[in-house]
C-alpha cells in the first residue's frame, strides 16, 4: 500500500488542534527520531489514517473519522513540540 | 454547512435485505491497510496459539496438513461495504483449538506488521471463524492479507486480521489498535456496533 | 501564563471537547477550464477564503442527494489574498471525486472546501523568511500544481532567489500551465524550466522519452554544494525515487521537502 506524507493530513489534524500540527516535530517512542509531523509517513484507507515515523515505522498517530465523530490517538510520540513564534508564512 | 453538490453522486451504492444496516453493496474488494503490506514467505511463516499454559505452532506445511473447510459467506466492512456470498478456503479455529486447553476467554490477534484486534473465544468457535488462505480459488494476495489471515464473518471486516501470525489467550477482554482509537470493542455489524 | 502558553492549553482542550469542523468554506465554481486532455483547471470562488500560502493545499467534499458524502485534497495553483482560488485537477481512471472535477462540473456550482491547509510545504519570498538560498522545485506529473504556485509567487514578489523547475510529464500535451510556465521561464523570467518526457517528446527533442534517470537528475537540478531548498511533488512511486537520489548526490534530507500524493 502507498503512503503520502504527513503535510497531507493538516485537514484532518485542524479538527483537534488550533495551529498547524504538521509542521510541529514529534518523538518518536521507537526509534528516537525527531522530525516535523509533516515529514512521517500517511497510510490513508476507508478504515482511518495511520501516521508512522519515517525512520522505524513505528505507529505514531491515528486519525479516525466518521461523520460528526473523529478520533485522534497519539500513541508513538512521548512529546511534540510547537514554535511559539510563527515563522513567515 | 452542508449542502448538495449538483450532479455529484459518488460511487454506486445498492441496497439488498441481506446487507446490515447502513452498508452498501460493491463488486470489488477495496484494500484497507494500517500500513505496508508485510512480505511474509510460506517458507517462514508460522502460526501460534499462546495460552497460560504454553505455545501451540504450526509451519506452513504442519497447517496445511490440517482439516481444510470451504467457507461460502457474507462479509461486512465497517466503511459501509459489504460483499455477499464471498468464496474463501481456510482452517477452523475448532480445528486448531482442538488440543488447546485454556480457561482464559479472550483473544488477541496479531499480525506480522504488528496489526492487533480482540475477539472473545466463544466468537471464534463453532464454525465462527477461520485462518483463510485462499480467496475465489486463488492464493490470498498479500494486499488482502496473505498468505494467511483471520475471517470471522459475523463481525465488522476489521476483526479478519490480515496477515496473521498468532492468538494470544487473554483473561480480560482488552482492546487492539483500532479499538483502542476510536473502533468498537466487539464489531457486530447487525448492531451497528461500528465506534465506541 | 504567557500567551503562546495559553494557547498551546487552549489547543489541547480543544482536543477534548466536541469541535467545530471550522475551516468549511462554501465554494463557487467560477470557471472550469480544459487543462490537458486528461485534467481540468478550475477556478473557485470561496466565500471569507483568508487567502494562502504558494504550496498550501485545501479538501474538497462534495455531498450527494442522499447525504453520502467524499472528500479529497487537492495542492492549490494560486496564492495570495484573493478569494479566487485555483485547482488544477486530474482526472483519476478508478477516482470518485476526481472525474465529477474534472467532466461534470460546470460554473455556478457549489461544493464545500476546508483550507489553507499545511504550512510545511510552502515558500514564501526570502523577504519574508531571511533564507536566501536557492530553490530546487521537481514535479512528476499533476504535482507541478503547488510548484506552479510556488514559481508564480517567486515571479510576483520580484524575488532574488534563485529557482529552477524540473518537469517530468508524459507527453508534451499533458503539460499544466504551459502558456504561464513559458512566460515564467523565458529569457528575462527568474524561473529556469527543465523537462523530461516519459512517454512522448516534442519533434526534435535531444532525449528519448524515457523515465527519469538519477543522471537526468543531476544534471538539470541545482547542485548539492549549492544548499537548495529542495520541493519534490508527485506520484509516491516519484517522490520516494527523487528523494532517494538527491539524497545520494548530497543533498541535506532536512532541506528535502516531499508532498506525495496518493490514489483516489
Amino acid at each position: 500500500m502507498e503512503h503520502v506524507d504527513g503535510n497531507a493530513i493538516a485537514g484532518p489534524l485542524a479538527e483537534f488542534f488550533a495551529f498547524d500540527v504538521t509542521t510541529a516535530t514529534g518523538r518518536c517512542v521507537g526509534c528516537g527520531s525527531i522530525a516535523e509531523l509533516a515529514r512521517a509517513m500517511v497510510y490513508r484507507s476507508g478504515a482511518g489514517t495511520v501516521v508512522r515515523c519515517s525512520t522505524c515505522d513505528t505507529v505514531l498517530a491515528t486519525l479516525v473519522e466518521s461523520g460528526d465523530r473523529a478520533w485522534i490517538g497519539l500513541r508513538g510520540m512521548s512529546a511534540i513540540e510547537v514554535r511559539r513564534a510563527p515563522s513567515a508564512g | 454547512m452542508s449542502f448538495i453538490t449538483r450532479g455529484f453522486s459518488g460511487r454506486s451504492r445498492d441496497r439488498d435485505e441481506r446487507l446490515p444496516p447502513g452498508q452498501t453493496l460493491v463488486s470489488d474488494f477495496p484494500v484497507l491497510s494500517a500500513g505496508p503490506t508485510p512480505e511474509v514467505d510460506t517458507a517462514d511463516w508460522e502460526f501460534t496459539i499462546r495460552t497460560e499454559a504454553g505455545v501451540h505452532r504450526w509451519n506452513w506445511d504442519e497447517f496445511m496438513a490440517l482439516k481444510i473447510d470451504d467457507v461460502d459467506t457474507d462479509i461486512h466492512c465497517v466503511t459501509h461495504w459489504s460483499k455477499l456470498g464471498t468464496n474463501w478456503r481456510g482452517v477452523s479455529l475448532d480445528t486448531l483449538f482442538e488440543d488447546v486447553e485454556t480457561e482464559q476467554e479472550y483473544v488477541m490477534a496479531h499480525s506480522y506488521g504488528g496489526y492487533t484486534t480482540n475477539v472473545p473465544l466463544d466468537e471464534l468457535l463453532d464454525g465462527k471463524a477461520w485462518v483463510a488462505f485462499e480467496f475465489d480459488g486463488e492464493p490470498l494476495d498479500p494486499e488482502h492479507g496473505g498468505p494467511a489471515r483471520l475471517l470471522v464473518p459475523h463481525l465488522y471486516f476489521w476483526k479478519s486480521a490480515k496477515w496473521v501470525h498468532g492468538l494470544v489467550m487473554m483473561d480480560q477482554d482488552e482492546p487492539g489498535f483500532w479499538e483502542q482509537n476510536g473502533y468498537h470493542i466487539h464489531g457486530d455489524p447487525w448492531k451497528e456496533e461500528r465506534y465506541w | 501564563m504567557s500567551d503562546a502558553t495559553t494557547s498551546q492549553v487552549t489547543a489541547l482542550g480543544a482536543a477534548l471537547q466536541s469541535v467545530p469542523r471550522s475551516g468549511w468554506h462554501a465554494a463557487t465554481v467560477a470557471a472550469v477550464h480544459r487543462e490537458t486532455p486528461n485534467a481540468s483547471r478550475l477556478e473557485l470562488d470561496v466565500d471569507g477564503w483568508p487567502g494562502n500560502a504558494a504550496g498550501q493545499h485545501l479538501d474538497v467534499r462534495l455531498t450527494a442527494p442522499d447525504g453520502y458524502t467524499a472528500t479529497r485534497s487537492y495542492s492549490i495553483a494560486s496564492s495570495g489574498s484573493s478569494t479566487r482560488v485555483v485547482l488544477a485537477v486530474d482526472k483519476l481512471p478508478d477516482g470518485e471525486v476526481s472525474p465529477y472535477l474534472v467532466d461534470d462540473v460546470r460554473a455556478g456550482d457549489m461544493l464545500e472546501v476546508h483550507g489553507p491547509l499545511g504550512a510545511f510545504f510552502v515558500w514564501a519570498p526570502a523577504a519574508q523568511t531571511g533564507d536566501r538560498r536557492p530553490v530546487q522545485l521537481i514535479a512528476g506529473g499533476s504535482g507541478v500544481v503547488p510548484l506552479f504556485a510556488m514559481a508564480s509567487a517567486h515571479a510576483e514578489a520580484d524575488d532574488p532567489t534563485p529557482f529552477r523547475l524540473l518537469y517530468s510529464v508524459r507527453t508534451p500535451d499533458d503539460v499544466y500551465f504551459s502558456e504561464e510556465l513559458r512566460g515564467l521561464s523565458d529569457a528575462s523570467a527568474p524561473l529556469r524550466l527543465d523537462f523530461v518526457y516519459t512517454r512522448r517528446t516534442p519533434d526534435g527533442w535531444p532525449a528519448p522519452a524515457g523515465r527519469i534517470t538519477r543522471e537526468a537528475l543531476e544534471a538539470a537540478v541545482i547542485p548539492a554544494a549549492d544548499r537548495p531548498r529542495v520541493y519534490v511533488c508527485g506520484s509516491t512511486g516519484f517522490v520516494e525515487l527523487v528523494a532517494d537520489w538527491l539524497v545520494g548526490l548530497g543533498h541535506d534530507p532536512r532541506s528535502v521537502r516531499t508532498e506525495r500524493y496518493g490514489g483516489t
